[in-house]
Order: C-alpha cells, then structure tokens, then sequence
C-alpha cells in the first residue's frame, strides 16, 4: 500500500483528507448508513487499491466498482465468437493483449493460439492495418474493444483502410458506450449510489455535456477524474462538497486534459463509421438497450459479422461465479464463493479476476486491508 | 490499452496521412496525430508536442510537466511496460 507522501503533492493530499472528513459531518446520509460513490473506470479502480484510497477515507465513504472495465463486461459468447474467428482458415486474428486470457465457454484467445490459430496481439488497430497490406492473401481480423476511448482509434482505422482500399482487413466490433450502462445502474431498483467519478480519458473524446442527465434527470452528482490518486482524492472531494452543499452538477476535475466538447476529430470519425446497435450484451449487466455501436451499412465490407459467419451464441456465465454481482456492487468481490479458490488471476474463472483493472483482481491484489476494514465495520452483515 | 500514456513526437513521417514518430520513455513508434491537428496546429508544428497516446493516436496534448508526473505515476501502476513492450512487439507483427 502507497501512503500520502508519496503523492505528487502529499500537503494538498493531507489537506483534501481533512477537508473531507469535515464535508462527511455535513452529508445527513452518512449518519444513516455508508455513501456510495461509484468510480465508474476500471483504471480508478486500479488507483484506488494500489494506493489504499479508501483506506484513507473516513469509514462513512465506501467505493462501488462501476462497469468501465471493457475487458470485464465482455460477454463469455463474444469470446466464443473471437475463437471461432481466429479458428476460421485464412484468418489472421488481432487483439489488443488484454483480451488473451479472456475465458471463452471452451477457450481463451491463448488457448486458441496455442491450439495452432493465428491470434496475433497488437499494440494498435494501425498494426493490424499493417498486417493486412502485408499479407494481401490472408484476411486480417481486428478485435475492436473498448469504451469511447479506443473507439476513435479503431474508427480512423477504418477511414484509412478505405482510403487505401484495402479489402482484407474487417472489424469484430465489441464496442460499447458508456452512458447506458450507468443509465441501467441509475434504473435499477436495488441500487444506492450517491454520486459518480466519472471517467478521465474516456470524457477526453466525449466531453462532458453526455453526463448532464446524471444530474438533471437523477439527481447524482458526477465528477470527471484523472486517475493519479491525487485527482481520486480531490474528485471525492469536489462530488462531497456537492452533496453536503444540496448541489448536483456535472464539474470536471481533469480539465487539464478533458475539454468540454471532446475531441471533435474523435467524435467525427466515429459517427462516420459508427452506429449505435438496438441492445448489447454485458457480462453481468444483461442486454443493455443502445449500449454497443456496429459499422455502419457504408462500411459493411469491414464488418467481420458480415463477412464471416460467427456462432453468436449467448453463453450464460459459470453458475459459481457472481461477476455480475460484484459489477452491480450487491456483493464485494471476496464474498463471491469461488473468489482466490478456483477463481485467481493466474487461472481466472470470470472476467473481473482477468484485467487488472477488474475489480476482483484488484481486490486480490492489494485488497485485504479494505476486506479486514469493512469485515470489522460491519458487524451486524457477519452475524 | 484504456491509458493514454505520454511522448513527445520527434518528427513527422507522413504528412498527407498525419503520422508522426512519438518518442515514448526511449521508444519510438509511429503514431496517428489526426485527433491533435487544428488549423490553428497544423501537422508540422506538431513536432515537440508533448501527447498522451492511446494505441496508437496521439488524442491530447500536456505540457511537458504534465507528461513527468504521469509517466512517473504510470510506471507505479505498473502500466508503462506492458504498454512499450507492447509496442515493441507490435513493431514486429
């Protein structure tokens, strides 16, 4: 575990600690029971229990671990898919390394490359652009994965593949948007968050007029968050002041890099590319109306959906895993009953145990403090 | 693949196409700057420009500070190597 002097500014840190331990005084609900914020990125996760955050936090402020971890939400038959893929003769499958080890219903994208298919991982969909002018005879899929924030990567792909004319190269696309899943969470009945982080690099190419709902309509306030634990601290900071000043508003911690429009370029490509599929499945999370995007019909020859025939199964996950529990915040990760038995990140049953941005995996990393602290403050959920 | 990691782009390889060489902790490799060209910054005044990149694209430019104090930060979350040995490998896809 990190301590605060070890911030980029450990007076400022020290200094936002004591001002939220006032704030906490202010926010009648902390009397009742805990807050619940939800960092809503997979990367605040990470920052948030390499660097003990919530350990440094008055016990009254507790962390949801939101969906924002594309490598978790992949649903076990996308995977299935990207195997069949890869197994298809003539293919040459790309992917982004994170997705290696994803478990498909049979195998990962590593046990299929072990298995003889050609599964090459890239740094860039640009890479797999590459491998497609240099193999002229194979056909070149890319894995597209990601929120908005891959998504301009994969679209300027795109543009310049038919610039080029290049016909051997096609998309699997498993892009998803990140507004309807939190509108899902903000829906859901037995849900209780009190407000957001929103996420940094993601709201660097969609700006921040897409969260107005959040605290137009649900009446949530969202702070958009670099992921250094010093931006953490002050995010947490700024969505308390809100809460103890009666305040909901979209603020922006991260304006050094954020811009409120986004990044018109990015937006550009990918509503040239893009658009927006009628529902997508998310592990955990169920179909998600509006939540994925697919290529546009102008853009089919690049659509690897269309040009291969892939089994599109919907696999229900491992009845002994509770991914989608974790992801809805109902359980922590350790109370799930295969969580560091069968389910570790050397051999991960489900995907949050998969990318170290998954809530699991981090929990199994640097979790026991939190665990030892909400196990001792809470009493009366052991009995 | 979700954090952009920062590098200074050090020369322009393809104007028409708007690549350009980011330097990223030693490694150099090519990358899209589309996302960072305005006409008041057009590509060839590009070069120097601090960034932070994302597979491949530059998508926003920092000030140089910026750029230490993230990539220090990076490296403790463990994510400026998998991320240049990513690169590396690529490289020879």
């Amino acid at each position: 575990m990190k301590y605060v002097d070890e911030f980029r500014d450990p007076e400022k840190a020290q200094f936002l600690l004591r001002e939220i331990e006032k704030l906490v005084l202010r926010i009648d609900v902390c009397r009742q029971r805990p807050l619940a914020l939800m960092e809503v990125c997979g990367g605040h996760t990470h920052t948030i229990f390499k660097y003990g955050i919530e350990t440094m936090l008055p016990q009254e402020i507790e962390f949801v671990h939101g969906p924002g971890c594309p490598v978790c939400v992949l649903p076990m038959g996308r995977v299935d898919d990207c195997v069949a893929l890869a197994e298809t003769p003539g293919v040459i499958f790309t992917t982004f390394g994170d997705a290696m080890r994803v478990p498909g219903s049979k195998k990962s994208l590593l046990q299929a490359k072990a298995g003889g298919a050609d599964v090459r991982m890239v740094y860039s969909p640009l890479d797999a652009l590459k491998l497609a002018r240099k193999h002229p005879e194979k056909e070149v899929v890319f894995f597209g994965l990601g929120f908005e924030t891959t998504m301009p990567s994969t679209a300027l792909t795109i543009l310049q593949a038919e610039r080029e004319s290049i016909r051997n190269f096609s998309l699997f696309c498993n892009h998803i948007t990140i507004v309807p899943p939190v509108k899902a969470i903000l829906d859901s009945p037995d849900l209780m968050i009190d407000g957001f982080l929103g996420p940094g690099h993601l709201s660097m190419v969609i700006g921040t007029r897409p969260y107005r709902f959040i605290a137009e309509d649900y009446k949530r306030p969202l702070v958009i968050s670099g992921f250094e634990p010093l931006d953490v601290l002050q995010s947490v900071w700024m969505v308390l002041k809100q809460l103890a000043e009666g305040r909901c508003e979209i603020e922006n911690q991260y304006n050094r890099v954020v811009p409120e429009d986004g990044n018109p370029a990015a937006l550009g490509a990918m509503s040239r590319v893009f658009e927006v599929r009628e529902f997508f499945e998310w592990r955990g999370l169920g179909s998600i109306d509006h939540s994925g995007v697919r290529l546009r019909e102008a853009y089919a020859g690049y659509d690897a959906e269309r040009k291969f025939s892939v089994p599109a199964l919907k696999i229900a996950d491992p009845k002994s895993c509770q991914c989608g529990e974790v992801l809805k915040g109902v359980i922590k990760p350790w109370e799930c009953k295969v969580f560091g038995k069968t389910c570790t990140p050397e051999a991960p049953l489900g995907a949050l145990m998969v990318s170290t941005e998954g809530a699991c995996a981090a929990y199994y990393q640097y979790g026991a403090f939190s665990r030892q602290r909400a196990e001792a403050g809470t009493p009366a959920d052991a009995a | 693949m979700c954090l952009g990691i920062p590098g200074q782009i050090v020369a322009i390889s393809d104007p028409e196409n708007a690549l350009g060489i980011v330097k990223v902790s030693g490694v150099r490799r090519e990358v899209n700057l589309i996302c960072i060209v305005t006409d008041d910054h057009p590509v060839e005044a590009c070069v120097g420009d601090w960034v932070l990149v994302h597979v491949g694209f530059a998508m926003s430019r920092i000030d140089e500070a910026e750029a230490a104090a993230t990539l220090k930060i990076l490296a403790e979350l463990g994510e400026v190597e998998p991320e240049l040995e990513a690169m590396r490998l690529s490289g020879q896809a």
